[in-house]
């Protein structure tokens, strides 16, 4: 953004005021998926309940960051990098909240996980991958509102990381179902966590991407690293 | 939907209709442009912007040598449509500006009919050589002005007596009666009020069709509606040319991205 204000400068309260909406949403969303893989981690089914009833005003910032830009493209007509700020804040909104859907999943299945035994250190396994997306959301975010597109352009390189994570996850739950037909209803779960998670990786990216066009005015143009090779994982693993 | 502006950038480069080359003015000892290059495109709207006093209506003036007519006015530099020198010796400037027309910010219709307004450019030009012809001149005018159907049955009556949206049309109709081909027009729209701009503006968007249309504007909505070129001026330099599409989402330079935004520059 340029370190000029506007002359009118209710024109920067408005778009101080929507991007500000959307980093309180980010921090709800963190938070979410700190507190879906704190649940799942120590079995906590009433931590887990407030992550699912939580996600309502997520849903709810969602729209009303969205109509809110959608006013400030309506009265302010804006364009260059204004325009690109209020753009970005549309689609990263929408990236949010799915995230903020994926840890709602996730605390949904922590009901159903604390009926049946643990399996083996698994759910430690996706507690950490947990951390590191919301590590790399976060850090997408500051580099959001810093205008970094370094960092930014490093997040989306990290994705790699949580994609072969997910791919460990899989090959695990995997062989953990092979060993005992019992581990079935857990591991398929615990997948669909893994799975969830994933997403969300690719959701920060997207984020990252939107970070790197709101600065350089075009998205990014390599394509990212893909390193989730469960797609071709057969069970001759 | 006719959406020219979608289909706008995969269009191939049109011929250039004016071609400037290190074109500096002077009003005195005041430096108003600066070194500008730029070659204009024709069939293609191209938007002049920038703040007051950057030099763009002095350089639009200069595309129809309308600067000759201020005694301390200075121009250096080459000025070319469609590759003679329009400041050569030899160029006698009423003709160059029947070809190079211009539509200023205030209506000015001359006191006369409105078929009058239109016939005045062609009968001293020699365009037509009987009256039926001249009539020809003149609804075709009319008609590429849009205004024939609201003036067809009172041609004989003052221009003056139009409504502002009315005259400018008026105006605009008689620049093209001279057939020109290119087409000034130095805020067209500012006396006009929002449903006369617009038909305005869609009357340029249908003239971009014949003409090479160069329009100065203070609107930067305007400037982004109508044309498909902008160039940003500041303080006489010629700052950034280019798509307008590309120069409203992402300008290369600071100044145009702090004027377009509506920034302290």
């Amino acid at each position: 953004m340029s370190d000029h204000q506007h002359i009118v400068s209710a024109f920067d309260r408005d778009l101080e005021a929507i991007q500000a909406m959307l980093m309180k949403m980010g921090g709800m969303v963190e938070a979410a998926i700190l507190d879906s893989a704190k649940a799942l981690e120590t079995r906590d089914v009433e931590l887990a309940e407030r992550v699912r009833e939580g996600d309502k005003a997520i849903d709810e910032m969602e729209e009303r960051v969205n109509e809110e830009a959608t006013r400030v493209i309506a009265l302010r007509a804006p364009t260059a990098s204004d325009l690109r700020t209020v753009m970005t804040v549309i689609k990263i909104s929408a990236n949010l909240e799915r995230c903020g859907d994926y840890a709602k999943n996730l605390a949904k299945r922590v009901s159903v996980l604390v009926e049946s035994p643990e399996v083996n250190g698994t759910a430690v396994s996706i507690a950490r991958m947990s951390r590191d997306v919301q590590h790399m959301l976060k850090e997408a975010l500051d580099a959001y509102i810093q205008r970094d597109a370094a960092l930014a352009e490093d997040i989306i390189q990290r994705d790699e990381d949580v994609d072969q994570m997910y791919t460990a996850l899989f090959r695990q739950l995997l062989t953990h179902m092979m060993e005992d037909p019992r581990n079935i209803t857990p591991c398929m779960h615990l997948h669909f966590i893994a799975k969830n998670i994933e997403r969300m990786g690719d959701h920060v990216t997207s984020i990252a991407e939107q970070v790197v066009y709101l600065v350089t005015g075009t998205m990014p143009e390599d394509p990212r690293p893909k390193r989730d090779r469960s797609s071709f994982i057969s069970e001759g693993v | 939907m006719d959406d020219l502006r979608v289909t706008q950038r995969t269009v191939t480069m049109n011929d250039i209709k004016i071609s400037a080359k290190g074109v500096d003015v002077f009003y005195g000892d005041n430096h108003a442009i600066k070194d500008v290059t730029v070659d204009i495109e024709d069939k293609t709207v191209t938007a002049f912007i920038g703040p007051s006093g950057c030099g763009k209506s002095t350089f639009l003036r200069c595309l129809n040598r309308m600067n000759d007519t201020i005694p301390i006015a200075r121009v250096t530099g080459e000025i070319r449509l469609d590759g003679e020198d329009i400041y050569d010796k030899r160029v006698d400037p009423v003709q160059l500006r029947a070809k190079v027309g211009m539509v200023f910010q205030k209506p000015n219709p001359f006191p006369k009919s409105i078929y009058d307004n239109i016939a005045y450019g062609p009968r001293i030009h020699g365009l037509a050589k009987d009256k039926a012809e001249l009539d020809e001149i003149v609804e075709k005018s009319l008609r590429r002005g849009a205004i024939w159907d609201e003036v067809k049955d009172r041609l004989n009556e003052a221009g003056t007596g139009l409504s502002g949206g009315q005259q400018q049309r008026l105006c605009i109709a008689r620049a093209i009666a001279t057939e020109p081909e290119v087409l000034l027009m130095d805020e067209p729209c500012s006396a006009l009020d929002p449903i006369a701009t617009g038909q305005v503006e869609e009357l340029i968007d249908e003239l971009r069709q014949n003409y090479s249309v160069v329009i100065v504007t203070h609107s930067m909505q305007q400037a982004a509606r109508v044309s498909q070129k902008t160039a940003f001026f500041h303080l006489g330099d010629l700052v950034e040319y280019g798509e307008t599409g590309h120069i409203f989402t992402n300008p290369e330079d600071q100044r145009t991205e702090s004027y377009i935004t509506g920034r302290i520059g």
